[in-house]
């Protein structure tokens, strides 16, 4: 495996794609050639975009890659679907929309399905993040649908979130997720080309507003593109940041190099005073937990009798034992006193 | 271990109808397996990339213009050129019974009419991965 790690470090493409299904395979010793590769990483900017089904996120990937090709970095592409909880299995259909990045050995696309894995999608997509980035891809870009846990996920890994709405998707601050101001460092409007652009924009305009009240977003018109700025007061609060919001036609390449620099802003706001650090030290705390987690779960079970368990799930359900007290006792086994 | 089938399904050649790759699509998924599709259109080298990036076990090409003959042993070319000799090729279409022997020849592993059950393709491809291992 360690052979694997130089010719990933080489820029083998097949050894790098076949890092990436170890990687979701969760394949034993995957985590030894990580941990060879981890000195390697931390050099890559991670954009995650995520946002509702069909608003536009292949293809605004599409065409942000095009426009970091145009400035000369190498770009790697993790586009994730939902696994299908009946079958598990997946249809991935991401590269229908970037057929225009064929061909181009700087950049890198991989379809991942979700899987049911222990360690989650954030775990996967976070080792399969590093791999690109220890493969030397400048930036990645990192799709994943807007439901549920899986948005969450990716603003656990990424260093820049896009949150893409387009018009007509129900417009109303109701309909616009709540938490998507907890997850969005750029709010981009795609298919700006479409009509309900202006009620899509003030929507998210208000709902900015309401998430934060002590700012008073105003427009401004540049470049055709209406982008918000903040009161002066809101600017000179140190560690503030509010979203801009940005109108593409991604299909057209229209807006993007607004998306590039709001995303350049953005990393210059982390750069400034150790909020870089800060953001990481984030990602890693709750990277440690997931995996300390994840390893005591499995060596747990690991050590228990299926018996046991199957023995506790009956006396829960008959009610001659509460869930409080079969976990006391199921930790006791394995000597841990949780009893207060 | 947390594995699945990986597959991609392209569409080589000019013939816009992918309805049948679709059906094809959906099958294997439900059969638990992981699929790529990548669309229309696609050229020998986008078929090459797909398979090396996503790193599927099996390529499957659905071809309804007539054009197999020119275009299964450039795809399988440039495939051998990007070292994936070990990966299959099965092939879903309009193929007249004559050519099913010279595509053999050519390194395809199976050939699908259109008559075909998407279960006789889940067991192929399930048989042509166990006789891999
Ligand atoms: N009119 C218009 N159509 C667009 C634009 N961007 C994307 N589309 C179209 O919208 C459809 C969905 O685009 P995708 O890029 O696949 O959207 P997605 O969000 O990745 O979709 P999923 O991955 O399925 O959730 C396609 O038919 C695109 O051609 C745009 O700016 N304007
Ligand atoms: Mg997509």
């Amino acid at each position: 495996m360690l052979d694997q790690v130089h010719l990933l470090l080489d820029g083998d493409r097949r050894a790098l794609a076949r890092l990436l299904t170890a990687v979701e395979n969760e394949r034993e010793g995957v985590e030894t050639t990580l941990a060879a590769l981890y000195p390697h990483t931390g050099r890559a900017w991670v954009i995650g975009i995520t946002g509702a089904p069909g608003t536009g996120k292949s293809s605004l990937v599409t065409a942000l890659a095009k426009a970091y090709r145009t400035r000369g970095e190498s770009v790697g592409i993790l586009a994730v679907d939902p696994t299908s909880p009946f079958t598990g299995g997946a249809i991935l259909g991401d590269r229908i929309r970037m057929r225009d990045l064929a061909g181009d050995k700087n950049i890198f696309i991989r379809s991942m399905a979700t899987r049911g894995s222990l360690g989650g999608l954030s775990r996967a997509t976070r080792d399969a993040i590093r791999v690109l980035d220890a493969a030397g891809f400048q930036r990645i870009l990192v799709e994943t649908v807007g439901a549920g846990q899986s948005e969450i996920d990716i603003v656990r890994a990424a260093h820049t979130t896009l949150v893409i709405e387009a018009p007509g998707l129900g417009d109303d601050v109701q309909a616009i997720k709540a938490g998507i101001l907890e997850i969005a460092d750029v709010l981009v409007i795609n298919k700006a080309d479409r009509p309900g652009v202006e009620h899509t924009a003030r929507a998210l305009k208000s709902m900015l507003e309401l998430g934060h009240p002590a700012s008073r977003v105003q427009s401004v018109n540049h470049h055709g593109q209406m982008i918000p700025t903040a009161t002066p007061a809101i600017n000179k609060i140190p560690d503030f940041w509010l979203p801009p919001i940005i109108r593409t036609v991604a299909i057209e390449n229209q807006g993007v190099d607004e998306v590039v620099n709001a995303i350049e802003t953005h990393r210059t706001h982390l750069s400034q005073a150790g909020k870089i650090e800060e953001l990481e030290d984030q990602h890693i705390q709750i990277e440690l937990v997931e995996r300390l987690r994840e390893h005591l779960l499995r060596d747990f079970f690991h050590d228990l009798p299926p018996e046991t368990f199957a023995q506790a799930v009956a006396q829960i359900r008959a009610r001659t034992k509460a869930p409080q007290t079969a976990v006391q006792e199921l930790l006791a086994l394995r000597g841990v006193n949780v009893a207060k | 271990m947390n594995t699945a089938i990986r597959v991609l399904i392209a569409k080589p050649g000019l013939d816009g109808h992918d309805r049948g790759a679709k059906v094809i699509a959906r099958a294997l998924r439900d059969a638990g397996m992981e699929v790529i599709y990548t669309g229309l259109r696609q050229t020998p080298e986008m078929i090459a990339e797909a398979a090396l990036q996503e790193d599927v076990s099996i390529v499957g090409l659905s071809i309804l213009s007539g054009a197999h003959m020119a275009l299964v042993p450039r795809i399988r070319q440039v495939m051998d050129e990007n070292n994936l000799n070990d990966v299959p090729l099965l092939i879903g279409g309009i193929i007249p019974d004559e050519d099913i022997p010279a595509l053999k020849e050519m390194g395809v592993a199976a050939v699908f009419g259109p008559g075909t059950s998407t279960e006789e393709i889940v067991s192929s491809i399930h048989g042509l991965l166990a006789t891999q291992e």
